[in-house]
């Protein structure tokens, strides 16, 4: 149960491993312990944030999961409900994917759009219904300001982005009067593993204050959250921009 | 609660379908509202219905909801409105025996026996509770010093099991089961009926002294030293006052005037009784009434109007045991986050760790109305009974950042003093903190299980706290 101050007890991870999930799980762990699922792939990184976790004082779960394999969220929402209720479940896998590929490759297109949009489409479905069943619980679901307005230099990304948006602010009006409740959360660019290399964006963020920014959000009940929260102000202004001028912004 | 005939909630259990005809529901507080199907009871024969055909989230009892947190939920699961079983069925009024269904509420028996010559044995700080949500908190009153709590004062009560049977338990039938259920938190199974003595008063009226006491020292020395002599006793501390005032109270200590104690004047009707007429808050508050500013000023108001000693002053019933009842709704005025009711015991001879509690709370900012203090007497064998020897002190908290954190730190220092928590004031201790504080939960545990292996009667709380 999330209790009357907004501490969960239980917290699933799906793409356990990612920097932001992880994140997650201290930022939570430095107030209380608790129990976190890790559903992630069955790899040296997974038993590497496992034991991570483990000594940040989290009893922990790990659960199989693969975005690439339709049954997957299934069997990982019921693995994961097993062990007892899902207070929080943050919804935090994603690829970035290579720009310059998906501008021609079909393929790379059709894997992106599976791991970062249809994927989290049935697991937002298999969670709500999950938590529906339990009567209360949060999802938390990892979108992009990129998906706000998707541009040239990385579309195909904002795109399954915007998809993911769309699906999750939908769900949350859906359960309404059902106890669960949905947090969409849109960073701006985060420096992390996913985004190692690149150059820093205008008002890049970390893993950290992504978490932070969610732990705040679940706290108090709210549906969407910018981070940093400027970047809300941002977007409002780039949503309303000329087309043609925004083709040419340097974003 | 509800007046009108609710239709008969349309059971939806599939999976993951929505759960058709669920309410929200909290407990005073207003904090961590969650879904489930309410069906009022009115038999026996209603809860069964409900007990057999429960949803896989399963079943807890509900009263009149004065608990703090989420005792009285159950997310996606059955609840039991208890409160339309409300009748007397027998009243014996040599002995002041009664048996009452278990929705029935203090006040209703305040009105019914106050004028026969008969108060409750224990009331809380508000009479809107009831005779079910009294023993399954097992609660305590300004008299817990001299008469105990609650159960004390129960000598039976039917309890519909998970099983499907209706037992009747008496503290000499069966011991364990009986001091399960005492202060359980209808984790055991759903109090149907109860047998409960009331005590005999010559008046309506109470005689009040009332002393104000400059610092904390000055009140645990007074409650001490003379809480022996009265009945009841109850101390209003000023949470906000730091430094060589933190712990300024106001003390009110009294007992039932006896009939040649009054006025001529009252005499020809000593135990007339109506409770108070109640004024409703008004529904919405602008957020941030209540800040420290406000809040120390209606403190430093309150300490300088008590006189500094009165002696047998005479007092209804609702301006000394219900003073916060003359207003109804108004757990309202702390706004739409709601707030938390803090409220642990430390044992004597830990009076430090009430000092350095005190201290904690009045530096942290946290805008908190008066707080109580309390001097208990010993305790019962109520495996998650509260009351044991020591002084509890409780205190009302509205939801703000940084709180989380501040009671978290508290709980610690009240484990270190061999201290505990009140169960129906909680919404927020962390499980493995409860589990130190109280060292028969394993008893608990091993009753509850016999009873209800499946576990079928569970509430938000026992999810929450792992009972
Ligand atoms: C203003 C105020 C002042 C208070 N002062 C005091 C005080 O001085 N001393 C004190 O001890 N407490 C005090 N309380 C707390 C209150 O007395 C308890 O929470 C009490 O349990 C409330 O009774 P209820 O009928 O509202 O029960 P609810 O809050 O509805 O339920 C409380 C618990 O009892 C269980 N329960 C209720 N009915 C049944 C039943 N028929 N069978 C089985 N289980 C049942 C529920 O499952 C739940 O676990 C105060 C509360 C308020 C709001």
């Amino acid at each position: 149960m999330i209790d009357a101050l907004g501490s969960p007890s239980s917290l699933l991870l799906v793409g356990g491993t990612s920097d932001i999930a992880v994140a997650t799980a201290k930022r939570y762990l430095t107030e209380r312990p608790l129990r976190v699922v890790v559903a992630a792939r069955n790899t040296p990184r997974r038993s590497a944030v496992a034991t991570e976790l483990e000594g940040a004082g989290a009893q922990v779960q790990v659960v199989d999961f693969d975005a690439d394999d339709p049954a997957s969220p299934a069997r990982m929402v019921a693995a994961a409900a097993a062990g007892g209720d899902i207070d929080v479940a943050v919804v935090a896998f994603g690829l970035l994917g290579d720009a310059d590929e998906l501008r021609s490759d079909a393929d790379a297109v059709a894997r992106l759009a599976q791991v970062n949009y249809v994927a989290p489409t049935v697991v937002g479905t298999e969670l709500a219904n999950r938590l529906r069943q339990q009567g209360h619980g949060v999802i938390v679901a990892l979108s992009s300001v990129a998906g706000e307005r998707p541009r040239a230099s990385n579309f195909v990304y904002g795109s399954t982005k915007a998809g993911l948006d769309a699906f999750y602010s939908g769900l949350a009006d859906s359960l309404v009067g059902t106890g669960v409740s949905v947090l969409v959360v849109r960073p701006g660019f985060v420096r992390s593993k996913m985004t190692a290399g690149l150059d820093d964006a205008p008002l890049a963020t970390t893993p950290e204050a992504v978490a932070e920014a969610i732990v705040s959000g679940v706290r108090k009940g709210r549906h969407t959250v910018w981070v940093p929260g400027a970047m809300r102000w941002v977007m409002s202004g780039l949503r309303h921009t000329p087309r043609a001028v925004f083709r040419k912004l340097p974003i | 609660m509800p007046e009108e005939t609710l239709p008969a909630p349309h059971r939806s259990h599939a999976r993951g379908g929505p759960l058709q005809g669920a309410v929200p529901l909290t407990g005073w507080g207003r904090t961590a509202a969650t879904p489930a199907l309410l069906s009022p009871v009115r038999s026996d024969d209603d809860a069964l219905a409900v007990l057999k055909g429960h949803s896989p989230r399963g079943v807890v009892a509900r009263g009149l909801a004065r608990s703090y947190g989420d005792a009285a939920q159950n997310a996606g699961g059955d609840v039991l409105d208890m409160t339309t079983a409300n009748q007397v069925l027998h009243a014996d009024l040599e002995t002041g025996l009664v048996d009452v269904e278990a929705g029935i509420s203090l006040d209703e028996l305040m009105n019914r026996f106050v004028p026969q010559g008969f108060f409750v044995p224990v009331t809380a700080g508000t009479r809107y509770v009831t005779v079910g949500g009294a023993i399954a908190a097992d609660i305590h009153g300004k008299n817990h010093h001299i008469a105990g709590s609650f159960s004390q004062h129960v000598r039976w009560l039917d309890l519909l099991t998970a099983d499907g049977q209706v037992r009747r338990v008496s503290p000499e039938s069966d011991a364990d089961l009986f001091w399960a259920t005492a202060g359980g938190m209808g984790l055991t199974g759903v109090i149907l009926r109860a047998r409960v003595q009331l005590k005999a008063i010559e008046s309506s009226r109470t005689l009040v002294d009332t002393d104000r006491t400059p610092d904390l020292d000055s009140l645990m020395t007074l409650l001490s030293e003379t809480d022996h002599l009265y009945d009841y006793s109850v101390a209003w501390i000023d949470c906000v006052a730091k430094g060589k005032r933190m712990g300024r109270s106001v003390v009110t200590r009294g007992r039932f005037a006896k009939l040649d104690e009054l006025p001529a004047k009252r005499r020809t009707d000593p135990l007339k009784y109506h409770g108070s007429v109640r004024v409703s808050a008004p529904d919405v508050f602008p957020p941030g009434l209540l800040n420290l500013a406000t809040v120390a000023a209606f403190n430093e108001l309150w300490y300088r109007k008590a006189p500094k000693r009165k002696r047998d002053q005479l007092q209804s019933i609702p301006t000394f045991f219900h003073p916060l009842d003359a207003v109804g709704g108004w757990n309202r005025i702390y706004g739409p986050r709601g707030f938390v009711q803090y409220q642990f015991t430390v044992p004597f001879g830990q009076e430090e760790a009430m000092r350095e509690a005190l201290e904690r709370i009045s530096h942290s900012g946290t805008a908190s109305f008066l707080a109580v203090l309390k001097r208990f007497g010993p305790g019962n064998p109520g495996m998650l009974s509260y009351p044991s020897p020591g002084w509890t002190l409780a205190l009302d908290i509205p939801v703000q950042k940084g709180l989380a954190t501040l009671l978290d730190q508290l709980d610690e220092l009240v484990v270190a003093a061999e201290g505990r928590i009140y169960l129906a004031k909680d919404s927020r201790v962390r499980p493995e903190t409860f589990e130190k504080m109280y060292d028969r939960l394993d008893d608990f545990r091993t009753v509850r299980k016999q009873v209800d292996p499946d576990g079928v009667f569970t509430s938000d709380m026992a999810r929450r706290l792992a009972l």
